[in-house]
């Protein structure tokens, strides 16, 4: 395409394949057939633009979208979007929802054995700032079971969802928190076999961005598919 | 400085409670030019059972051929219902820039999200018909056996269209690395 790089490849063993056996649901959904190299074509370099028409600045705290406070342990997740050349991600919509402090979903097909809060949906979003910057204030999500093997328990975790600058930038991640002792028996957090991709998963505890008698900080950084090297920085 | 992409990871079965507060499924209001068409569709897995949760998201350019111009964003975001059923309106996109400078048969773009895929599939609609489909270099990379499940076809009243998602076996659908 005259005028527009493409995005890079992922590094061999950052990124899942779709049939995981571990992960039971991938069997009859991931694709059995090779997939099609597609050429990116001015369609997967462009992408939706989302404004403040759409995103309010109270959607970034999951803590007062109700008449009372949720219960838990409040916690605020920042962080930066970056692309591969540590290039800001400025002004992208980043969506989050993750469990109440019970490790329980407000969904119709949740059927863990544990409290709902009238107070806590797990829904929230926000626009990065010009720096690539976001900050949520939420809860601390709980660990919750599900059946895809005898005893699993899903890690503590916050799943987000981003666009980036292009359709081929868009990227749904799950964030989770340090020291949490269900990530080695994770199928979704094991997913890939290289370490160093896993570990970026698990946000930071953060002190900085803890507020004093109030909430706990975490930092979790994303980094978004980048533009390959132009010859020129090649050279250099 | 070098990074590496952050994992992917699934949306889960409860993704709904994300990401539906944003659903598109018209995507062009009336001022908008453009022949109007409606695409209806089943998400289907390896058992041959509808996926009742998954999310579609569309883009797609103008009926020129332009993306993201003012009036006509492009981008359409749909889930599948109980019976694995979505439905999206929009105008037919125009032909846009392609491999080589060539232009592109008309097409949108598909990001697929769901419960047991984690990361999301990528697929086109092209539209069944169209002279341009012959010549697209898109197309052409892909067996011309399996061509088929890129194409919405009419169903009934005119600009009323099918295509359905199929995740696995004989008529799986053609999905791309890109
Ligand atoms: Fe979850």
């Amino acid at each position: 395409m005259a005028g527009l790089g493409s995005y890079r490849r992922p590094l061999p063993g950052t990124q899942p394949d779709y049939l995981f056996a571990p992960y039971a649901s991938t069997l009859k959904r991931a694709p059995t057939r090779p997939l099609v190299m597609l050429p990116q074509t001015l369609t997967e370099l462009t992408g939706p633009v989302f404004g403040r028409d759409e995103v309010k600045p109270g959607d970034a705290d999951l803590t007062r979208q109700h008449k009372g406070e949720p219960i838990g342990e409040r916690i605020i997740v920042s962080g930066r979007v970056l692309d591969e050349n540590a290039r800001p991600v400025p002004h992208t919509l980043v969506e989050i929802w993750q469990a109440n402090s019970a490790g329980r979903y407000p969904h119709r097909t949740d059927q863990h054995d544990a409290p709902a809060d009238p107070n806590f949906t797990g829904c929230g979003r926000v626009l990065t700032d010009n720096n690539g910057g976001y900050r949520f204030v939420s809860i601390k999500p709980g660990a919750y079971p599900w059946r895809n093997h005898p005893n699993a328990w899903r890690p503590a975790h916050i799943h987000f969802s981003l666009f980036g600058p292009a359709f081929v930038t868009r990227l749904v991640t799950q964030m989770y928190f340090p020291g949490d002792p269900l990530l080695p028996y994770d199928p979704m957090f094991n997913c890939v076999p290289d370490e160093g991709a896993r570990q970026r998963l698990i946000s930071a505890f953060d002190l900085d961005t803890t507020i004093p008698e109030i909430a706990l900080g975490y930092r979790f950084n994303i980094i978004l598919r980048g533009p390959g090297e132009t010859p020129m920085e090649r050279k250099s | 400085m070098s990074l590496h992409a952050t994992t992917s990871q699934t949306v889960g079965p409860y993704l709904h409670i994300g990401m539906t507060w944003l659903i598109i499924d018209k995507l062009a209001p009336r001022k908008v030019a453009g022949e109007r068409i409606s695409i209806a569709g089943r998400v289907i897995d390896g058992d041959g059972k509808p996926v009742t949760d998954a999310l579609l998201e569309i883009w797609q350019a103008d009926a020129r051929g332009n993306y993201g111009k003012p009036g006509f964003r492009g981008f359409g975001r749909v889930a599948t219902d109980a019976k694995g059923a979505f439905k999206f309106t929009t105008i037919k996109p125009g032909r846009v820039a392609g491999p080589g400078g060539q232009l592109q048969a008309p097409h949108i773009a598909v990001n697929i999200f769901m419960r047991g895929l984690l990361k999301q599939l990528v697929t086109r609609i092209y539209f069944a018909d169209d002279p341009a489909n012959a010549e697209d270099k898109v197309l052409e990379l892909v067996p011309a056996q399996r061509r088929a499940t890129l194409i919405a076809r009419q169903v009934g009243k005119r600009g009323a269209l099918q295509w359905d998602v199929i995740l696995q076996g004989r008529d799986e659908t053609v999905f791309f690395d890109c």
